[in-house]
């Protein structure tokens, strides 16, 4: 399964084109943030407030890492479960969001908000902290540095390995890859 | 108090401090040897590709000295204590918190205990308290375990109140809804636990003691090991597959531990775990 290459931020187009299943690997700015993050992002949101990065096109990487040992870039640095943030990412999505990156299921309104905006959900390998660590480049924290590991970080990222596991035109891989194997038992 | 002999916490806190550390840097044989099989026969090629990426995880990991996982998961810390130990030299809990303090801190482990959940929601920023589970044991030696037990699996296990009616039929069913309904969130390929009986707060200590046993053990009670069986194939039927992309290994095992209940009960836990089954045990 050859891998896509794709950059960031997305277009409409690049998105259009990705399918549940499709194996991508992504270059550029990703921005790390997780359930604390996404909480403090929709209130912005709804107070009218200017947000810690722009959301056109944007890459969200639902992680909290582990502390960088001396002289690395980030620590482990794998996906958390995306549906803690269902609550949030409609409201992103709208605003601008082109691509989640975590890993799990999404709710029904979070796959709508998918095919009303154009956008795509990856799912990195959940448990690969090590190895998907070495494909972050760059980390710089630009909000909420009290949130800790939860804090917002731009990250850049290089042929950073991926699949689509729901795309803008409401293929999901979950249901799909099951239903292939499921049988009898 | 002839017979009894001293310990010092503070090993204590020093064999905590390197559990912490060695847990999560190092994945047990037995669950990346079954990993490394389970790339040998899984049918699916995206699943394949998964299983391939968590044996190389874990070789870098363990080469690195960096975790395996970035949740480096809540401590949970099984202490079985012989009863004629003598622990000395301060408070025994306090000695366990401050080796988690000490192993999340020195090795580069990520903070994730909240406090005040149903309010501030603050993190401790030392992943403390651990969760102790002490047992009295005969003998002079303290046995420690840790495991470090991350938030996504955990949130997918699940606690059943059944009616005794419902028996063995009713039980694997509702193990195999458990999974079926997780499906990809707690990182499959997985690992089950599975507690039968007692009461509903000892249930599911059991299931968590059921995740200490090794992949690919047989259960002692050939009767049980065959329910053990008959749930990791309709499991594995399911064809969530290696992170739910689709597949055969949708568990790795099903361990379940048993025993006495009320007449009245049939109280059944399943705890969750996901493929990086980071725990490890010492002697003192």
């Amino acid at each position: 399964m050859a891998a896509k290459k794709i950059t960031t931020p997305l277009t409409h187009d690049v998105v259009k084109d990705l399918r549940a299943g499709d194996a991508v690997e992504i270059t550029g700015v990703v921005f790390q943030a997780r359930d604390a993050a996404h909480k403090r992002l929709v209130a912005l949101i709804e107070a009218g407030e200017e947000l810690p990065f722009d959301l056109a096109g944007a890459v969200v990487y639902y992680m909290g890492p582990s502390p960088a040992k001396p002289g690395n870039v980030i620590g482990s640095a794998g996906p958390t479960t995306s549906g803690r943030m269902d609550a949030y990412a409609p409201l992103l999505l709208r605003h601008g969001l082109k691509g989640m990156i975590g890993k799990g299921l999404r709710t029904a309104e979070v796959k709508q908000a998918m095919r009303d905006e154009t956008a795509v959900y990856f799912a990195a390998t959940g448990g690969a902290g090590a190895l998907l660590a070495k494909r972050i480049v760059g980390n710089e924290v630009i909000a909420y540095p009290e949130l800790g590991a939860e804090a917002i970080a731009r990250l850049e990222v290089v042929d950073f390995p991926a699949i689509v596991v729901m795309d803008c035109h409401g293929g999901d891989l979950y249901e799909e890859g099951r239903a292939k194997y499921a049988r009898e038992a | 108090m002839g017979d009894s002999r001293q310990l010092d916490v503070a090993a204590v806190t020093e064999a905590v401090r390197d559990l912490c550390m060695t847990a999560n840097y190092d994945l047990p044989v037995d669950v990346y040897d079954a990993l490394m099989a389970a790339a040998e026969t899984e049918e699916s090629p995206a699943g394949r590709e998964v299983l391939a990426q968590l044996v190389e995880n874990a070789d870098i990991a363990a080469a690195d000295r960096v975790p395996i996982c970035q949740d480096t998961g809540f401590a949970v810390i099984f202490a079985e204590v012989g009863q004629d130990a003598h622990l000395c030299g301060g408070d025994f809990e306090e000695a366990v918190h401050e080796g988690v303090r000490q192993g999340y801190g020195d090795g580069y482990l990520r903070k994730s205990v909240a406090e005040e959940p149903g309010h501030a929601r603050r993190n401790t920023r030392d992943n403390t308290p651990a969760i102790i589970h002490t047992s009295i044991v005969p003998g002079d030696r303290v046995c420690l375990t840790m495991m470090g037990k991350g938030g996504g699996a955990e949130n997918m296990s699940t606690l059943s109140m059944l009616k005794p009616a419902q028996g063995w039929a009713g039980m694997a069913d509702a193990v195999v809804e458990t999974v079926s309904r997780a499906g990809s969130n707690p990182c499959p390929p997985v690992i089950i636990g599975v507690g039968i009986g007692g009461t509903i707060e000892k249930v599911t200590l059991l299931a968590k003691k059921a995740l200490l046993r090794d992949v690919g053990s047989t259960h002692p009670d050939s009767r049980v090991a065959a329910m053990e069986d008959e749930l990791l194939e309709r499991i594995n039927a399911l064809g969530i597959g290696p992170q739910g992309l689709g597949g055969r290994t949708t568990a790795l095992d099903v361990f379940i531990e048993e025993m006495p209940c009320h007449i009245a009960s049939m109280p059944m836990a399943v705890n969750v775990q996901c493929h990086a089954q980071r725990h490890k045990t010492v002697t003192l």
